[in-house]
C-alpha cells in the first residue's frame, strides 16, 4: 500500500502502473549528472544485448594471418590481444560477463539481506540480536581478504564469484533494511494491517519493503558499481572467470606486462570499466538527488 | 569507561575467535584436503594419505582447531609452503612495508579530504560544490587496477618520470621514494572521493544547523562561523570513517601491490591464495580482521572522546 502524496485527491485519473514508473524515469531528466550515468549504462546494456550482431569477430577466435602485429589496423580497429584475439569483440563480449555477473550477485544478495534485515527490524529481540552478531562478524572481515580466501578455496568460476559477493554484500543490505524496517514498522500502515489480521510475511513484504524501495534503489545501483569492480578485480588478480571467455579484469592481467609497447591492450578494457562504474555511481547519485527533492 | 572497554574487548576476543575458526574451516574443508593442497597436484595418493597421518589431519575439526589457536597465541604462526620458511620470517616485513605505504597514503588523504569536503558542503549546490562531488564520484569509480594502468602509461611509459614496478629491490633516496609515488597515488585516487563525501555530507547537515544561522545572524564574519562553529562539529561524524580507512589501506591495498609488484602484506595473501598457501591465509586474515576490530575499537572510544552529548553522558 503506497501512498502517492501527489495524486492524493487529485482530479486527475490515476494513470496505470507503467506510466507513473516512466514519469518516475522522465524525472532523472532534471539530473545532468544522472543522464550521464543513465547513458553509460544504458550504452554497455546495449552492447552486452547486441553483442552477437556488433561484435566483429569470435571473440576467442585467434587471427593467425596477421602474425605478430598486434597494433590498430583496418582489420582489427582496436588492435588485439597477445594472443591475436580481436580486442573490439572481446571488449564487447565482456560486456556480457559483467553485466550478467554483477545484477545475479547483487540480486542474490537482495533477496537473503532484504529477508534477514526485515526479519531482524520486524521481530528485534533475540532474532535480531543473532542476525546482527552474524552480519558484524562478516563486515568485520576487509572486503578484498575475504575475497581471495573464498575464491582461493573454492575455486575461480562465475557461480562462486556470485557466491562471494552476495555473502559479502547480504550483511551490509540486512543492515539498511533493518534500519528502515524499525523506522517503518511504526507507521500507522503496518498498524492496520496488523488489524485487519495479516500475516507477519505479509506485512513485511507487502507493507514496508515496498516503502522502504526509496534508499534500496540508490544502493542497488551503487552495488552494481562496487561488484563490477570487485569481478574486475578479481579477473585482474586472476581470480576471475576460468579462460578464455573474454573478462575486462583477466584482459587487463594478460597484457599488463607488454605495456610498454602495446598499451592499447591494457588501457581499452581499463576505460571499458572504469566507464561502466563511473555510470552507475552517477546515477545512483542522480537518482539520490531526485529522491531528497521529492 | 572501564565498562566501556571490558565490553569493546570482549567484543574482540569473540569476533577474533569466531572469525578464526570461520578462516580455519574454510582453508581446511573446502575442495582438496589439506595435504593435497601442500604437497601439489603431483602428490601420489599415498603421499597424501602418509601426510594426512603424520600431520594428524584426520583427528576432529574441534581438536585441530584449538591446537591451532594455542600455537598462534604462542607466536607459532605455522609454516609457508609458498615461501618454504616460517610466515614469521616473512609476514613481519611484508606488514612494514605496507604500513610505509599506508602512512604515505593516509597523510595525505586525510588534510586533502577535510579541505575539500568542507570547501564543498560549505556551499551545497554550488558549482565548486558540484564539482568536488563529481569528481570525487569518478576518481573512485575507477578500480586501482585501472587507475594503476592509466597512470603508469602516462608517467612510465609516456613522460618516462617514474618507475612502473617497485619491487624495493634497489637503490636509495629517490630512486627507493620515486617507488612509492605511484602506488600511493592510486590509493590516494581510489580512497579520497569516498572520505570527500562523507565529510562533505556531516558539513552540509551542519551548516543547516540553527547554531550556525544564529551565528550569521548575529553578525559573526563568514570565516569565523565556518571555522569555529562548523567544522568542529562537521568533524565528529566522519572521524570513525577516517579511522576506518586504515583498514583499507593496510589490508585493502592487494591490487595496488599486485599492480606495481609491491614487496608488502597484501601481494604476500594473493601469492599465498593463489598458491593455496594456508598457513599465509590463515595468519594473514587474522592480522586484517585484527586490524579491522581494534581501528573499529579505536574509532569508537575516539568518537565517544569527541562527542561532548556522549563524553558527558
Amino acid at each position: 500500500m503506497t501512498t502517492d502524496v501527489r495524486n492524493f485527491g487529485a482530479t486527475r485519473p490515476r494513470d496505470g502502473k507503467l506510466a507513473r514508473l516512466l514519469r518516475r524515469i522522465a524525472l532523472l531528466r532534471e539530473s545532468p549528472v544522472g543522464m550521464i550515468g543513465a547513458g553509460l549504462v544504458l550504452f554497455w546494456i546495449l552492447v552486452a544485448i547486441l553483442a552477437p550482431l556488433i561484435s566483429p569477430y569470435d571473440p576467442n577466435a585467434n587471427d593467425f594471418e596477421i602474425a605478430r602485429d598486434w597494433y590498430p589496423s583496418a582489420r582489427h580497429w582496436l588492435g588485439t590481444d597477445n594472443q591475436s584475439r580481436d580486442l573490439l569483440s572481446r571488449i564487447i563480449w565482456g560486456s556480457r560477463t559483467v553485466l550478467i555477473v554483477a545484477p545475479t550477485a547483487v540480486g542474490c544478495a537482495y533477496v537473503i539481506g532484504c529477508l534477514m534485515g526485515l526479519l531482524a527490524g520486524y521481530y528485534r529481540g533475540w532474532v535480531d540480536l543473532v542476525v546482527m552478531r552474524i552480519s558484524d562478524i562478516i563486515l568485520s572481515f576487509p572486503v578484498i581478504i575475504l575475497y581471495m580466501i573464498i575464491i582461493a578455496n573454492f575455486g575461480p568460476s562465475a557461480f562462486n564469484i556470485i557466491l562471494a559477493v552476495t555473502f559479502i554484500a547480504a550483511p551490509q543490505i540486512t543492515r539498511i533494511v533493518r534500519g528502515l524496517t524499525l523506522e517503518l514498522r511504526e507507521r500507522d500502515y503496518v498498524a492496520a494491517a496488523k488489524m485487519r489480521g495479516e500475516s507477519a510475511w505479509y506485512i513485511m513484504l507487502v507493507e514496508i519493503l515496498p516503502n522502504a524501495r526509496g534508499p534500496l534503489i540508490v544502493d542497488a545501483c551503487l552495488r552494481m558499481g562496487y561488484t563490477t569492480i570487485a569481478i574486475g578485480v578479481l579477473g585482474f588478480l586472476g581470480l576471475g572467470l576460468p579462460p578464455p571467455d573474454p573478462d575486462w579484469g583477466g584482459m587487463v592481467k594478460d597484457s599488463y606486462a607488454l605495456m610498454s609497447t602495446y598499451p592499447l591492450m591494457s588501457i581499452i578494457p581499463c576505460m571499458a570499466i572504469s566507464s561502466l562504474v563511473v555510470g552507475f555511481n552517477l546515477l545512483a547519485d542522480g537518482i539520490r538527488e531526485i529522491g531528497l527533492r521529492d | 569507561m572501564i565498562g566501556f572497554f571490558a565490553k569493546r574487548l570482549a567484543y574482540l576476543v569473540f569476533t577474533m575467535l569466531v572469525v578464526s575458526f570461520i578462516i580455519y574451516t574454510i582453508s581446511e574443508f573446502t575442495p582438496g584436503d589439506v595435504a593435497r593442497k601442500i604437497l601439489g597436484p603431483f602428490a601420489t595418493k599415498n603421499q597424501v594419505e602418509l601426510l594426512t597421518e603424520e600431520m594428524g589431519l584426520n583427528r576432529p575439526v574441534f581438536i585441530r582447531y584449538f591446537e591451532w589457536v594455542g600455537q598462534t597465541l604462542s607466536g607459532d604462526l605455522g609454516y609457508s609452503t609458498r615461501y618454504k620458511t616460517e610466515v614469521n620470517n616473512i609476514i613481519w616485513g611484508r606488514l612494514y612495508n605496507t604500513m610505509i605505504l599506508a602512512s604515505i597514503a593516509f597523510a595525505i588523504i586525510v588534510p586533502a579530504s577535510i579541505l575539500f569536503g568542507i570547501v564543498a558542503g560549505m556551499a551545497e549546490a554550488s558549482k565548486l560544490d558540484r564539482t568536488i562531488s563529481v569528481a570525487s564520484i569518478v576518481t573512485t569509480s575507477v578500480p586501482e587496477f585501472a587507475s594503476g594502468v592509466f597512470l603508469s602509461w602516462i608517467f612510465v611509459i609516456w613522460l618516462g618520470i617514474l618507475p612502473g614496478t617497485s619491487t624495493l629491490d634497489t637503490g636509495a633516496g629517490w630512486s627507493i621514494a620515486s617507488q612509492l609515488v605511484l602506488p600511493v597515488a592510486v590509493m590516494v585516487l581510489y580512497d579520497l572521493g569516498y572520505v570527500i563525501r562523507m565529510v562533505r555530507a556531516s558539513m552540509v547537515e551542519v551548516m543547516m544547523r540553527p547554531y550556525i544561522r544564529t551565528a550569521v545572524l548575529k553578525g559573526l564574519r563568514f570565516r569565523e562561523v565556518i571555522l569555529k562553529h562548523a567544522v568542529r562539529n562537521a568533524m565528529i561524524a566522519p572521524f570513525t570513517v577516517i579511522l576506518l580507512q586504515i583498514n583499507y589501506l593496510v589490508t585493502g591495498v592487494v591490487v595496488v601491490e599486485a599492480v606495481f609488484a609491491y614487496p608488502g602484506f597484501g601481494r604476500m595473501m594473493l601469492e599465498g591464495a593463489l598458491s593455496q598457501d594456508i598457513a599465509i591465509i590463515e595468519a594473514g586474515a587474522l592480522f586484517a580482521v585484527l586490524i579491522a576490530v581494534v581501528t573499529q575499537i579505536v574509532g569508537d572510544f575516539g568518537y565517544m572522546l569527541l562527542n561532548p552529548r556522549i563524553r558527558f553522558s
